[in-house]
């Protein structure tokens, strides 16, 4: 604070940034000082850094007084989200913008000659599950033929995991935002092997799909009209205290789940329905993933739209490149090309043959779970090597790119301090910590599954693009 | 005994039972309170509210979502008081982050005042490329700006002290050396005695020199604020001197003002000395080589060499000198002890020496030496001052203040010049400096001395110390060895240069000759 007549009147307490010695001669003097552990920020882009120094909170400036206020008003609407599963729909019916020959996808905009194996794959067993071909080559000769039209789910306010391929006949997971009234949307988690989302598309795979659409869906449908939505903060806040982070380890928050719709399922679906939804909840630990992803993306839809904020609302990879949104610079993409996560991989598979991270399942990181949440789920480190203090050591650099704590998610191992919320893109590109992820590994080719699972890192040169453009919505401008 | 019920609910707050009992915990040890119940309002959790006489705490509709704080108190303010403190216990998590943090210092500014909330002042002496966006960053978050580092583009300056300006704080710098802040020493700062006596320099060794000597004077020194040499430039406009000017009027601390530059463009100069026209306390104007005139108009005090500054600052704030006084305004007025000293150590010169070669550490000593001559000596002579501590000479290498080695080599290669009647040094004491000057110079001043006999000259060696009894280096220890290794010591560096010059005047009676005290007219 500014003390009224200037720094002569006021004594130093000092922050020393650079020489260590100046620090001693003030402190023998007995003003307190902290010592900076200083490094070049924005790894010693001299011009970024300025631009990030003029971009910083200061309630009495024009443009660091609107980022604090918008930032404020972002992180708030992401706390004050109260997610809830409220219906299980067709697509088609429940989300806006999606009909005809048009499948949504995960991550930034992506053409079809460009995509992936896996999302490739997807498609095509997308094709084949709509009847809109007879064979795998034939979707592939429509789809070469741009028959096919593809848009980013994020665009239509859902989410999914992997490919992230969402076509119209498909079951979705409804979402309300009880805070905020928006919607989100998400497929149904198929488990693991041969699944769609890793862009299998053998007959298998699209029974299943056929299943969802039979009896899972209208299943729940009819247990959620029953008994009422199902709060999935709630879920997700006991997971968190039971050894799940809400992205790569669902086993507690599936069971949490299960258990939250027993009695429903049983006063309401015939014996032998409960019995096949309950068979497939026993089988799928991820179930929960996707209900996780639509929950965060309902919180972060809400925080969208804030000008001139710099909290992401958005990290996703489409197999090719990661992406990032903030709150305030509305629908654009932030993308770079995207890396091969770090991890384990399952006998017989290695890095050669893994896919560049995918799938919109880092909504889950954005939000302040996942990998933000690692210190709930020391086992998740062990994919990259790491120990129990890795995992609070993770969700600990988390706070240093975050702007808030959300008290709904206290970390037991972290004495129930709240999980690391609101990702700042200032503080990503001036400390250079990068998002982290936790990911599954996706085979390169079309429909092998899940290889393995890890951690991957968002890369920088998005969030430098998002600040860069935020600058210059301020009128700040350094040359890109 | 009295009791009143009260209670809250907060929606879809999922906590887990025991986090929820350890509040419940805390709550009963409040003045007033006799039971408390955090609970998820789940059936059965409301079964055990009702048992506890608690019941009418749940509002109805609550579920199993949504958590339920009850308390029984002796009165409505204590219940209340709970239930508030409930909601703060619930805000922070119930646990001891302390003790699960692990210790990791700060990287960014915006961590380091999480650590000092009110921390008011930042000290950057990062290489300059990045020193300018942890400036901006130091003031968006409120604080002064101690700007050590150099290379700090022109721009840039001007852009951080007209943001400062706004906030009411001040940029030191850039390349600003030295500062005292009420008693705290910034940079390269020597130890000094807190006084009535406040600063404002556009020089760093300027500065360092007038509090040694106000200190040497038996005076104090209640704040010394660096500008930047370039504060007071035409494009910089002496902002920050204006703004520090403002402080020390206001500064019940400060009885006397000093302000050290060289001398600024003309309309800098007219706007500080405007500043302080009016002034209700002296303040003594050091512009190293300017024009006392405008200074005596504005109703302040010019002195001509930073000890001429140091002995008037300290006078007025004695109250041995004032407003009627004559100021100090030329220079070279010789007592005729120093003269006669002169006359004595100039005969041992052999005829080929007569100029006067300055090594220096310190960039405004230098240019005070410098004019010290000129005054005394004139222009047209031989003599030559470098300051190694100018960009040309610290390239690649350490100052000279920190590292004796590049003025060691310079003092040993002065002896191979015939022409070099006195060897003009500065030692610079003070925290940052090297921690024993004197000893690291006396080996290269005593072989530039030998290798002088050796070819048949006498090399004089003048010197003054720049610092305090309570440097780390102490003074006296200092000056001792400077002493005994054959230096000419005078107290400050506006002396050391007399000397020089009565010596070189001695030695060449052709050249113009010094001013006696009293025959200076």
């Amino acid at each position: 604070m500014i003390a009224g007549g200037g720094l002569v009147h006021d004594g130093v307490r000092a922050v020393n940034i650079g020489l260590a010695g100046f620090a001693d001669p003030i402190r023998a003097a007995g003003a307190p000082v902290v010592a900076l552990d200083w490094r070049p920020p924005a790894a010693g882009d001299r011009e970024l850094g300025l631009l990030l120094a003029w971009l910083e909170d200061d309630p009495g400036d024009r443009v660091g007084g609107a980022i604090a206020a918008a930032n404020g008003r972002a992180v708030e609407r992401i706390l004050a989200a109260q997610p809830a599963l409220v219906d299980v729909r067709l697509a088609t019916e429940a989300i806006d913008g999606l009909a005809g020959r048009m499948l949504l996808h995960s991550g930034p905009p992506i053409d079809w000659d460009a995509m992936c194996g896996p999302v490739q794959g997807a498609a095509i067993g997308a094709c084949l599950f709509e009847g809109w071909a007879e064979t795998p080559a034939e979707a592939r000769k429509l789809l070469d033929a741009g028959k096919i039209a593809f848009e980013p789910c994020h665009d239509h306010g859902a989410v999914g995991p992997m490919a992230g391929v969402v076509s119209p006949s498909m079951p979705v997971a409804v979402v309300e935002n009880g805070a905020a009234g928006n919607r989100s949307f998400a497929t149904l988690n198929e488990g693991l092997g041969k699944v769609l989302r890793f862009g299998a598309y053998e007959d298998a795979v699209l029974e299943r799909l056929r299943w969802f659409v039979s009896t899972l869906g209208p299943a729940l449908s009819t247990v959620l009209r029953a008994g009422g939505p199902i709060d999935l903060k709630a879920i997700t806040a006991q997971a968190l205290q039971m050894g799940d982070e809400g992205h790569n380890r669902n086993v507690a928050a599936t069971a949490l789940f299960t258990r939250t719709i027993a009695p429903t399922v049983a006063t309401s679906l015939t014996s032998a329905v409960q019995a096949e939804v309950f068979t497939f909840l026993r089988g799928n630990d991820h179930f929960f993933l996707n209900l996780s992803m639509a929950a965060c993306k309902a919180g972060l839809d809400a925080a969208a739209g804030i000008d001139g904020s710099t909290v992401v609302t958005a990290m996703s990879r489409n197999g090719v490149d990661f992406g990032i949104r903030l709150s305030g610079t509305g629908s654009t993409w932030f993308t770079a090309p995207v890396g091969v996560p770090d991890g384990l991989y399952f006998p017989g598979y290695g890095p050669e043959d893994a896919n560049p991270d995918l799938g919109d399942s880092a909504i889950t990181e954005t939000f302040g779970i996942g990998g933000f949440a690692m210190a709930a789920a020391p086992a998740i480190v062990r994919f990259v090597g790491g120990t129990p203090a890795d995992a609070i050591g993770f969700t600990r650099l988390m706070e240093r790119i975050t702007l808030a704590r959300n008290s709904a998610y206290g970390l037991p191992s972290l004495g129930f301090s709240g999980t690391p919320t609101g990702i700042d893109a200032r503080r990503v590109v001036e400390t250079g910590v990068a998002p982290v992820i936790n990911t599954g590994i996706a085979h390169r080719q079309a429909g092998v599954g899940q290889i393995g699972a890890g951690i991957a890192r968002a890369p920088l040169a998005c969030f430098e693009l998002a600040v860069r453009a935020v600058a210059r919505g301020y009128g700040i401008g350094v040359a890109a | 005994m009295k009791s009143v019920v009260g209670g809250s609910i907060h929606r879809n707050a999922y906590r887990d039972s025991v986090e929820l009992m350890g509040i419940a915990a805390q709550l009963e040890q409040l003045e007033g309170v006799q039971r408390a119940g955090l609970i998820m309002a789940t059936p059965a959790n409301l079964a055990v509210l009702a048992e506890a006489g608690l019941a009418e705490a749940a509002p109805p509709g609550a579920g199993p979502n949504d958590l339920v704080v009850a308390v029984a108190a002796t009165d409505r303010a204590a219940a209340d008081a709970a239930l508030a403190r409930a909601t703060a216990l619930l805000a922070a998590g119930s646990g001891d982050p302390e003790g699960s943090r692990p210790t990791r210092s700060a990287e960014t500014l915006g961590e380091a005042v999480g650590e000092l909330p009110d921390a008011n002042l930042a000290l950057i002496s990062t290489p300059g490329t990045y020193a300018s966006a942890e400036a901006v960053r130091a003031l968006k978050h409120g604080l002064n700006v101690f700007l050590f580092s150099d290379n700090v583009p022109l721009e840039d300056e001007i852009q951080l002290k007209a943001l400062a300006d706004e906030k009411g704080l001040l940029v030191m710098g850039p390349d600003c050396g030295t500062a005292i802040v009420g008693g705290i020493p910034l940079g390269f700062a020597n130890a000094v005695r807190r006084g009535p006596i406040g600063l404002v320099g556009a020089s760093g060794t300027g500065l360092q020199q007038v509090t040694s000597l106000v200190h040497r004077f038996g005076s104090g020194i209640s704040h010394a604020i660096g500008t930047g040499g370039r504060d007071l430039d035409e494009r910089v406009g002496g902002t920050t001197m204006l703004a520090a000017i403002r402080q020390l009027l206001a500064d019940p601390a400060t009885a006397v003002l000093v302000l050290i530059s060289k001398p600024p463009s003309s309309s800098v100069a007219t706007r500080i000395l405007e500043s302080v026209r009016s002034s209700p306390k002296p303040v003594v104007v050091n512009f190293l080589g300017g024009d006392p005139a405008a200074v005596i108009d504005a109703g302040a005090y010019p002195a001509s060499t930073f000890e001429a500054a140091a002995r008037l600052a300290v006078m007025l704030a004695t109250g041995e000198a004032s407003r009627s006084d004559a100021s100090d305004g030329s220079i070279g007025a010789v007592e005729p002890e120093m003269a006669d000293l002169a006359a004595q150590v100039a005969a041992r010169l052999a005829p080929s020496q007569t100029a006067i070669r300055g090594l220096y550490s310190g960039g405004s000593l230098a240019g005070e030496a410098k004019i010290v001559l000129g005054a005394i000596l004139g222009h047209d002579r031989h003599d030559r001052i470098l300051d190694l501590g100018d960009d040309e000479f610290t390239v690649g290498r350490p100052h000279p203040m920190i590292d004796p080695r590049l003025r060691n080599e310079h003092i040993v290669g002065v002896a191979a010049e015939a022409d070099v009647a006195v060897l003009l040094l500065d030692v610079v004491l003070g925290y940052g400096s090297h921690p024993d000057p004197a000893e690291a110079l006396a080996p290269a001043i005593a072989d530039a001395m030998a290798l002088a006999i050796a070819s048949g000259r006498h090399l004089l060696v003048v010197a003054s110390v720049c610092g305090t009894d309570q440097d780390p280096q102490d003074l006296q220890r200092q000056e001792r060895i400077l002493a005994q290794t054959g230096v000419m010591l005078e107290t400050s560096n506006a002396r050391a240069a007399m000397l020089a010059a009565s010596i070189a005047a001695a030695a060449a009676p052709t050249a113009r000759p010094a001013r006696l005290v009293g025959a200076a007219e």
